[in-house]
């Protein structure tokens, strides 16, 4: 040969890896552009797994249905009925009897009944006060008893204010001053809405990465890759980076409707929030990873990626169910679910700020699963077929 | 001295290497573990390619040539044995290797949502091609593969054979020193075929590059320096490709009979006991005798009149038959006849047209997959659309079977218009659809009973078909066989067996005989031809140009569109110029797609 030989380690030196991961990046935005499905997992997921539980779900007990039999009507018992018609977390049904309020309470038309006795003006000023009777549809324990405290509230409320019309104090052995802090109206929509960030997020990290190196897979181009001289930590990059920058994106577009469209607060700052939440997309992409590893067409990639990741962080993550309530062996399973350390960073970011007590040891946690995460895909990703 | 990193490197590396050998393989095995199965992809190959050489390694499908291709790689580990690729060991050095040879996977590895640019900068990328190297690298591939006019185009929007010489650029990107190609012609039409030859000659010639190339196609064999001949992942043998045929001199001969019919003397040969093989070829018929046979036209075809033997030159197709119908033989003991009940429903004579076509065409958006079809098949017929992938025969197919609405045009199926009557016309056909249809998990019995019942058959009329099958198909010791355990070449025979169950009138092969080796291929027009013999009609598309041979009319189609109709004969008469006065039938297709004017005048 006429030409000079070259070694292709001097090819290498001259390239480069940087040249190749760039090379990588860019093929994976343009994929990104070319092909919608990436970019609706990072946008319209979010956006419609928002809006279905922000709005769908909530744990606050509001205008429940609740049925009032009065035995012997008077200006008092008027007055006291009037108390659940102005409240917002009653809307109260007249029912003349007892035999039809429990029909309605067994057809699940009303969900409690509160019967005031015929004796209830003159018991009213004795001693022992005046009973009313509550029965409440204990199916759905939660709700049972968020009614029957609900009730309790009214009834206290209403016994303050038959005594300063009458200006005479209540008898009151103690008096509980209660002061709600972070979440001061006790909306249920401000701490669901930061936890359901973080299972949303949770999905959309696994998902973005496992569709796409699948896809490779299903499209043979991951083995044309293989055989150029590309390392197996570029290819890992190549995905990582590009998903990141779109995950990120979609993380800014929860976070905006959380504060925008629910009007959930943001105590802690912004930038806190955006390096917990970086960090979080890392491990979740690392989940994704290492589900590629062995899911090598998009369909189980899928499947696994919502079993494995999405469903443990729904339920186990203490978005929804307190982690301190849990069995024992439930709780200590907890430790493994990622989200459930953003959850309790997100929650705390938005309703009580940058405490720094709960922020770090939460990021030290996630630190370190990104690290097993990132290495685990590393080893296991070979440049090999079999 | 950008320029001179593009050249190859020259052999260097392990020291005491053969400096003659590209690639060597040394009782190199490889097993596979499909669910509970293990499949032997290799069973203790050896073989060498030497540098400089375009080698083609030549087998059916599931033969082991992707497996080899990929330990040649460094993509795969050998369960035993040796591999040294460029004088470095495939499997402890993938990544040196890597660096040095330029592969291309079957599916050519491209990124079908990026433009052809984008495809060639990001194979750039990653082969380390320095920026200022890369335009006159573009202009000399764009060259090379004439996609200059394209660069814009999304690779996914690209024909099958621009598709291949892109794939082909993408690993060029950086001049390998070993070039693998993993049947890089297969589906390819016959024109991006001959082009892709040239390309390869062109890189071994002018920048010493050795190739290494896998196909199907036999006749592509003779185009290779040296051949490596694998089946069933054991080496047939390896060698150029005339020292295979040159042990059949003298013993390959092309019979003439002006009594016959080409297809009635091509059964009678095959009868003889003096004859191993015997195709049909052109008008004629061709044959490989026994050693030592000294064939005439009396030995053969005692009590014939005009029969003509005339002796032709070996080739390498004639020599892979011999060798593997030889193990056949060992194995099962040879061919039985196949025999079908004659097929006299429907009233229609022979040679009344069954199957009438008006400009039919089928859109798939802005796209026309089939285009102003026309043409029609009579009674007893074996009826031929050839075409590369993507020149709308599936999609034909699909309509005349009622699967698939025709956007325009008039259907006519055993004198049902399919239109308005599917169901009926469904009855009086056979489908065998191009990839395994059948219930993989169920066994050969049950694919049959469930087929047989599908179709609304009696219970007595049941039994009687499927024994028909079992033993027509010679699927009698297989008939408890799981089918997903079953080779190609019985799938095939199993896929046709269930179309056949119900006797119908007419039945549609889409590719039925792509993969399959050429014994049973052999075996699979034996049937077709018993099956037009009981008059039953068959349509069947191919893309194996010398299958057309077997038609008795062929139309050709490409994007959509019908080149030209008529017989094999007629076809081939229609590319005779002075350059070449015995046309096959892939140079007459090649006449056509390059005068488009002759295909419609």
């Amino acid at each position: 040969m006429a030409e000079q030989p070259h070694t292709p380690t001097a090819v290498e030196a001259r390239g480069g890896g940087g040249q190749r991961l760039r090379g990588l990046v860019r093929k994976e935005f343009l994929q990104i552009l070319r092909d919608p499905s990436s970019i609706a997992i990072a946008f319209v997921m979010p956006v419609v797994l928002l809006l279905l539980f922000g709005y769908g779900v909530s744990l606050d007990a509001e205008h429940v249905p609740i049925a009032i039999v009065v035995d012997h009507p008077t200006a008092e018992t008027a007055d006291f009925v009037g108390a659940f018609e102005h409240s917002r977390y009653f809307s109260p049904v007249r029912l003349p009897d007892m035999h039809v309020a429990q029909r309605a309470l067994l057809a699940g038309e009303v969900d409690g009944i509160v019967r005031i006795r015929s004796d209830f003006g003159r018991r009213l000023r004795t001693a022992g006060g005046a009973p009313v009777q509550v029965l409440v549809n204990g199916v759905d324990a939660n709700n049972g008893r968020i009614v029957s405290g609900y009730v309790e509230g009214v009834w206290s409320q209403w016994l303050q204010h038959q005594a300063q019309a009458r200006g005479q104090p209540l008898a009151q052995p103690v008096q509980v001053q209660q002061r709600v802090w972070f979440n001061s109206q006790l909306r249920s929509r401000n701490f669901l809405v930061p936890g359901l960030i973080a299972v949303i997020m949770t999905l959309i990290g696994a998902l973005l990465t496992a569709l796409v190196v699948a896809r490779e897979w299903e499209r043979g181009t991951m083995e044309a890759l293989m055989v150029t001289p590309v390392a197996v930590r570029e290819i890992l990059l190549g995905k990582v980076i590009p998903y990141f920058l779109l995950g990120t994106g979609g993380m800014a577009l929860s976070v905006a409707m959380a504060v925008w469209l629910f009007h959930v607060p943001l105590r802690g700052s912004f930038w806190v929030l955006f390096a917990c939440a970086s960090l979080f997309l890392l491990v979740a992409l690392g989940m994704g990873m290492v589900i590629s590893t062995a899911a090598k067409n998009q369909f189980v990639a899928g499947q696994v990626a919502i079993i494995v990741t999405f469903l443990p962080a729904f339920i186990l993550s203490g978005f929804i169910f307190d982690i301190n309530s849990m069995p024992r062996v439930v709780a200590l399973l907890t430790h493994v679910i990622p989200a459930r350390y953003f959850v309790a960073q997100l929650q705390t970011l938005f309703l009580a700020g940058d405490i720094w007590s709960v922020i770090l040891p939460n990021a030290l946690a996630l630190v370190i699963m990104a690290a097993v995460l990132m290495g685990a895909s590393r080893r296991l990703f070979r440049k090999r077929l079999d | 001295m950008a320029a001179s990193a593009l050249q190859p490197q020259p052999p260097g590396g392990a020291p005491g290497a053969d400096d003659d050998i590209a690639l060597r393989f040394e009782g190199v095995s490889k097993t596979f573990l499909a669910g509970k199965r293990t499949i032997q992809a290799l069973r203790g190959v050896t073989l060498a390619a030497r540098h400089g050489q375009v080698t083609g390694l030549i087998g059916p499908d599931a033969a082991g040539k992707t497996t080899l291709m990929r330990l040649a790689a460094g993509l795969l580990l050998p369960d035993e044995g040796r591999i040294t690729a460029l004088g470095l060991d495939a499997t402890r050095d993938a990544l040196a290797v890597q660096a040095r040879l330029g592969y291309m996977p079957q599916r050519f590895g491209l990124y079908e949502d990026l433009t052809v640019q984008e495809n060639l900068d990001l194979y750039a990328d990653l082969q380390g091609v320095p920026k200022g190297a890369r335009k006159a690298r573009y202009d000399e591939l764009m060259g090379m593969t004439g996609l200059g006019p394209f660069t814009a185009r999304l690779a996914g929007r690209l024909s099958g054979g621009m598709k291949q010489k892109l794939g082909l650029a993408c690993t060029l990107v950086r001049p390998p020193r070993l070039l693998l190609l993993d049947e890089p012609t297969v589906g390819v039409d016959p024109v991006s075929r001959r082009e892709l030859w040239s390309i390869v000659y062109r890189l071994v010639q002018d920048a010493g590059m050795t190739v290494v190339l896998s196909t199907a196609y036999l006749d592509e064999a003779e185009r290779c320096h040296a051949v490596l001949m694998l089946h069933d992942g054991e080496l047939l043998g390896q060698g150029p490709p005339d020292e295979f045929s040159a042990e059949l001199r003298g013993r390959t001969f092309l019979v003439n009979s002006d009594a016959m019919s080409k297809r009635a003397l091509q059964q009678r040969l095959s009868r003889n006991a003096d004859v191993t093989d015997a195709i049909i070829q052109g008008e004629a018929v061709r044959i490989v005798t026994v050693e030592g046979a000294a064939p005439s036209a009396d030995t053969l075809l005692p009590a014939t009149q005009g029969v003509t033997v005339q002796p032709v030159a070996p080739r390498f197709e004639d020599s892979f038959v011999t060798l593997l119908g030889a193990r056949q033989r060992e194995a099962d003991g040879g061919q039985r006849d196949f025999t079908v009940a004659e097929h006299g429903a429907g009233g229609a004579e022979s040679g009344a047209p069954v199957i009438e076509v008006h400009h039919l065409s089928r859109r798939f958006g802005d796209f026309y997959a089939v285009k102003g079809v026309e043409f029609s098949v009579n009674r007893g017929e074996i009826f031929g659309l050839l075409g590369a992938n993507g020149a709308g025969k599936s999609t034909t197919f699909r309509m005349l079977c009622g699967l698939l609405p025709a956007t325009e045009g008039k259907l006519t199926v055993a004198g049902v218009d399919l239109r308005k009557a599917r169901a009926a016309a469904r009855g009086r056909i056979g489908y065998m659809s191009q990839k395994f249809s059948l219930y993989g998990n169920l066994s050969v019995r049950q694919n049959l009973e469930f087929f047989s019942r599908a179709y609304g058959l009696a219970r007595d009329r049941r039994a009687t078909r499927i024994a028909w099958a079992l033993e027509q198909f010679e699927l009698q010791p297989l008939a408890d066989a799981v089918s997903a355990d079953l080779s190609l070449g019985y799938k095939q025979r199993l896929a046709m067996a269930c179309a056949l169950m119900h006797e119908p009138d007419i039945l549609f092969l889409d590719e039925p005989t792509s993969g399959v080796d050429p014994l049973a291929r052999r075996e699979f027009w034996r049937r077709i031809n018993a099956l037009a013999e009981a008059h039953v009609t068959v349509l069947v598309t191919t893309h194996f140009m010398e299958e057309a041979e077997y038609c008795d009319r062929v139309t050709i189609m490409s994007a959509g569109e019908i080149l030209a109709l008529g017989t094999p004969a007629e076809i081939k008469a229609g590319a005779r110029t002075a350059g070449q006065p015995d046309p096959t039938m892939e140079d007459a297709f090649i006449h056509l797609i390059e005068s488009p004017a002759a295909g419609h005048g």
